[in-house]
């Protein structure tokens, strides 16, 4: 597992403590690492120099805040700089003035364009236009078959008079330029407010098709040439970028395969080399999982900075719907949270992977680094063995559990009594916990999760400081420079924070609960600190 | 704290993590629920037998009409590489003729050499490797800078790993089943297709398992490229059937006809999903039922960055991988990522698709694929 970048630079800076301003020469180490964090997340090269050296121009000389270590100081420029770039000139869809607004799909071959198209045609369909789905790729075989299936899954008319190949060593028959020209008539004639054109995935090398594709291009005069472009990509993203961008001129750009773990520097070399918006970010293979781009958390991957959202997020996507709701209808009610629900807790939490992983994407964990190596996730199953080696009463009332009940649980798991104590005794801390956390107000909502910057949070999870009104005496650091950021932390992100997670419905609470008060969540912080 | 199920304070953050998430996913449940009928994840269906499958549908239906004299007769895989390797290289050989072209040695070359391997994906870790390797060489005096790239990059590739596949000689009936796995989008079908042409072409006979029940008409692809070369396919009759029982009937076809190897495709997943790398590794153990798995081959894109690094480990922790097959060389990337897939994994390329061509999956040559980089 490779240390993160703020984590690397705090290494970097730990002689610096105590120095007024950032110097030349404190800066050239912290520009190595930068650079190499990028390469490692597949920033072009061109592109890593480039950033580098504007990092270097506003670190230099910046005056040393009270409330950061160095470190942590060029991490937040590093991440502002991301967000800025990443975010710039970030516009919506371009949309038509009269008739059918055009929008043209172009990328590389298993970029995952037809999948996209779908997607968008789904996303437009929800926000009340009339897409039309056009299969202009007459060249990989059953890639019409593929969008007339995504097309009916997400609802839309797909116009597709050219079957297309159907085998691998079928001749291509019909001209794509020809379909692309005439679904554009027909859009007309049925008055569809949207005409999305899904084109054949080429190499950026392939003239040939990079004709066609400028053919189709110029052929229906598209309102948005959207360029797909898989998060995985590395080096080449440079490449590919800069032919599609003089063979289609594309107007926006599409990172697909966000759901995979790639820290997807290809955004940043993309948007540097070429200076087009990135729009969308697609995320998963079903048709609503495709979002609005967020700069802020494209930053945060890149940089590989713990991600609460995505961490949610995949709790969201894995968790079992029913049990969690009897989870949450059992702390609204204040019942006790037995070993049962712990087990299908735990068991839900190894549905979403690697537990290291998903420690990693907290924040502030990179202290914690050496603890997290050194977890056990072989111990997790032996806790569930212990669990599943007692019997409903037990799990329902722990303090059942004598010495004859527990060296049976010991030898029906496999387990030592020793074990079966210390699992018993954590328990009871988790269920205290829970008790806290049900009595700290019902039902909370995640309304308006502040955004993770980390510089406005030193010290990680410490720092989100903002602890319950009732929990005055731990609300605000002993740490004068602690408490300094923590204040500085609620100034800039008290206000109902920016909707980071629009797949979460962030931003948008419903009226029939809570609106979000951060006092909820942080009470957490305590225990994460075990 | 007595915390000896977890070690280290870790166990607290567990346990707070465990709390996060009831109360995130408490609210989730509370707020998303939405209309519609509940989506069939895939990973979650892993429990189904073959009762998905009729075994009517996996006949080798193919099996009369394919092997007729209409197969065509693939191209000898040992040729095809010495004839493509034209198509490696390009780029990162002119970036790094100028290090080549460079009379004195100093920190501006060693610049120019680094930014020729970073532009080729070979990452910053491995790059730096390299540069040690070839820093040493050209100090030691004993070889042209040439030369110590040459030979430094050829040493990163391991060149005494078997590159060959282990499958038993043809007509030997011993079955041989074969996994090609990978993510999506990277050319897994193609791959096999084309896999299967080198096969036959060695003199195997080949058997195709279309384990890809998800994507739609994979295993119409896949027959399409059996059926030319008269291999059979075994295939599901719908899609979404499980993918470990289709694999597991393609395995027993393949074990009653004698059949020397059985190529199995599977669907392009994220090495991030759990549940589907275990479908994964599910399908493995159903084949192992009929005979061990020989090959499990990781097909990676050319154009991946240093994720591919990643999806090499993950995969190796789901099958146990023995080769590489690297796909999409013909476009402007330089697959560097594969050196440090083999130089941290040591799982060796062994296939490298140079072309979109129905022979241009030729056996990796390490030489040939250098010199190919280097440019004349």
């Amino acid at each position: 597992m490779f240390a993160s970048l703020s984590d690397r630079l705090t290494a970097t800076f730990r002689t610096l403590r105590g120095k007024g301003r950032l110097t030349d020469a404190d800066i050239d180490g912290t520009v190595l690492e930068i650079r190499r964090a990028l390469l490692d997340a597949d920033v072009a090269l061109p592109a890593v120099t480039t950033f580098t050296e504007r990092i270097r121009a506003r670190a230099v000389g910046a005056e040393v805040s009270r409330s950061l270590n160095p470190g942590q100081q060029v991490v937040k420029i590093v991440h502002e700089e991301l967000i800025e770039i990443l975010g710039g000139s970030a516009r919506p869809l371009r949309v038509a003035k009269t008739g059918p607004t055009v929008i043209m799909l172009a990328g590389l071959q298993g970029a995952g364009k037809t999948t996209f198209a779908g997607k968008l045609a789904y996303h437009l369909k929800a926000l009340g236009h009339t897409p039309l789905l056009v299969a202009a790729d007459l060249q990989r075989p059953n890639a019409v078959t593929q969008l007339e299936v995504v097309a009916e899954r997400a609802g839309v008319p797909v116009f597709a008079p050219e079957p297309g190949v159907t085998r691998e060593d079928e001749k291509v028959r019909g001209n794509p330029v020809k379909v692309a020209g005439n679904a554009i008539k027909e859009a007309t004639r049925r008055q569809h407010s949207v005409v999305i054109v899904d084109t054949a995935g080429r190499l950026g090398v392939d003239r040939e098709l990079m004709k066609q594709a400028s053919d189709i291009r110029k052929a229906i005069d598209p309102d948005e040439v959207l360029f797909v472009i898989d998060a995985m990509i590395g080096q080449d993203a440079v490449a590919t970028a800069q032919a599609f961008q003089a063979g289609v001129a594309m107007t926006g750009v599409v990172l697909t395969k966000l759901d995979g773990d790639a820290r997807g520097g290809a955004a940043l070399s993309v948007r540097e080399v070429t200076g087009v918006p990135i729009l969308y970010a697609s995320t998963g293979e079903k048709l609503d999982e495709f979002e609005v781009f967020h700069p802020e958390r494209m930053a945060g991957r890149i940089l590989d900075m713990g991600d609460v959202l995505s961490l949610i997020e995949k709790a969201e996507a894995t968790f079992d719907q029913a049990e969690a709701q009897r989870m949450a209808d059992k702390m609204s009610k204040g019942e006790d949270f037995t070993l049962t629900d712990f087990l299908s807790q735990m068991q839900q939490l190894k549905n979403m992977g690697s537990m290291k992983k998903m420690l990693t994407m907290l924040p502030g964990m990179g202290q914690m680094r050496d603890q997290i190596d050194n977890l056990d996730e072989a111990e997790l199953t032996r806790t569930e063995a212990i669990i599943q080696s007692m019997t409903p009463l037990e799990r329902d009332n722990p303090k059942v559990l004598n010495g004859s009940r527990r060296s049976r649980i010991a030898a029906g798991s496999g387990t030592s009594v020793a074990q079966i104590n210390a699992l018993v005794k954590r328990f009871e801390d988790a269920q205290r916990m829970m008790k806290a956390m049900a009595g700290g107000g019902g039902m909370p909502g995640l309304g308006g999760l502040p955004t993770m910057a980390p510089g406005a949070m030193p010290g990680g999870k410490k720092s989100k400081g903002k602890q319950a009104p009732q929990r005055k005496v731990k609300g605000k650091s002993g740490n004068p420079a602690k408490r300094a950021a923590q204040e500085r932390a609620l100034r800039e992100h008290g206000a109902p924070a920016p909707a980071s997670g629009s797949a979460f419905g962030l931003g948008r609470p419903t009226s029939d609960e809570p609106e979000f008060d951060p006092s909820q969540l942080p009470s957490l912080d305590k225990y994460l600190r075990g | 704290m007595d915390v000896s199920w977890i070690p280290g304070s870790a166990d607290g953050i567990v346990v707070g993590i465990v709390a996060l998430l009831a109360v995130a996913g408490g609210w989730w449940g509370w707020r998303s629920r939405r209309p519609g009928p509940p989506v069939n994840r895939r990973g979650d269906e892993a429990t189904g037998q073959t009762a998905t499958l009729d075994p009517s549908a996996t006949t080798p239906a193919a099996a009369d009409t394919a092997v007729d004299a209409l197969a065509e007769v693939p191209e000898d895989p040992a040729a095809r590489f010495a004839r493509r390797s034209s198509r490696v290289g390009g780029a990162f050989g002119a970036r790094i003729a100028l290090f080549f072209g460079r009379g004195d040695y100093d920190d501006s070359a060693w610049d120019e050499l680094e930014e020729a391997l970073l532009t080729a994906d070979v990452g910053a870790t491995m790059t730096a490797k390299i540069l040690v390797a070839v820093r040493a060489r050209v100090h030691g005096g004993h070889s042209s800078p040439r030369d110590a790239v040459r030979e430094a990059l050829i040493e990163a590739m391991d060149p005494d790993a078997d590159r060959r596949l282990d499958l038993g000689s043809p007509g030997s009936g011993d079955l041989a089943p074969v996994l090609v796995v990978g993510v999506n989008g990277v050319g897994k079908t193609t791959s096999v297709g084309k896999l299967a042409r080198v096969l036959v072409a060695d003199g195997y006979s080949v058997l195709l398992g279309a384990a890809d029940t998800f994507r739609a008409a994979a295993a119409d692809q896949l027959e399409t490229w059996g059926s030319r070369v008269g291999v059979v396919t075994v295939r599901a009759d719908k899609d979404g059937a499980d993918p470990a029982s289709v694999a597991f009937e393609a395995a027993h076809a393949a074990q009653e006809h004698s059949v020397d190897v059985l190529l199995v495709d599977t669907a392009g997943r994220l090495q991030n999903k759990a549940g589907l790398m275990d479908q994964l590794g599910k399908v493995a153990r159903v084949v192992e039922k009929v005979a061990p798995v020989r090959e499990a081959l990781l097909v990676l894109d050319a154009t991946t960055g240093q994720n591919g690094l990643v999806q090499a480990r993950v995969f190796a922790e789901a099958v146990p991988l023995t080769g590489v097959v690297l796909t999409k060389m013909d476009g402007t990337a330089k697959g560097g990522i594969v050196l440090a897939v083999q130089n941290s994994l040591g799982v060796p390329v062994k296939f490298v698709g140079l072309g979109e061509g129905v022979d241009d999956l030729a056996p990796f040559d390490v030489e040939g694929f250098v010199d190919g980089l280097l440019g004349p």
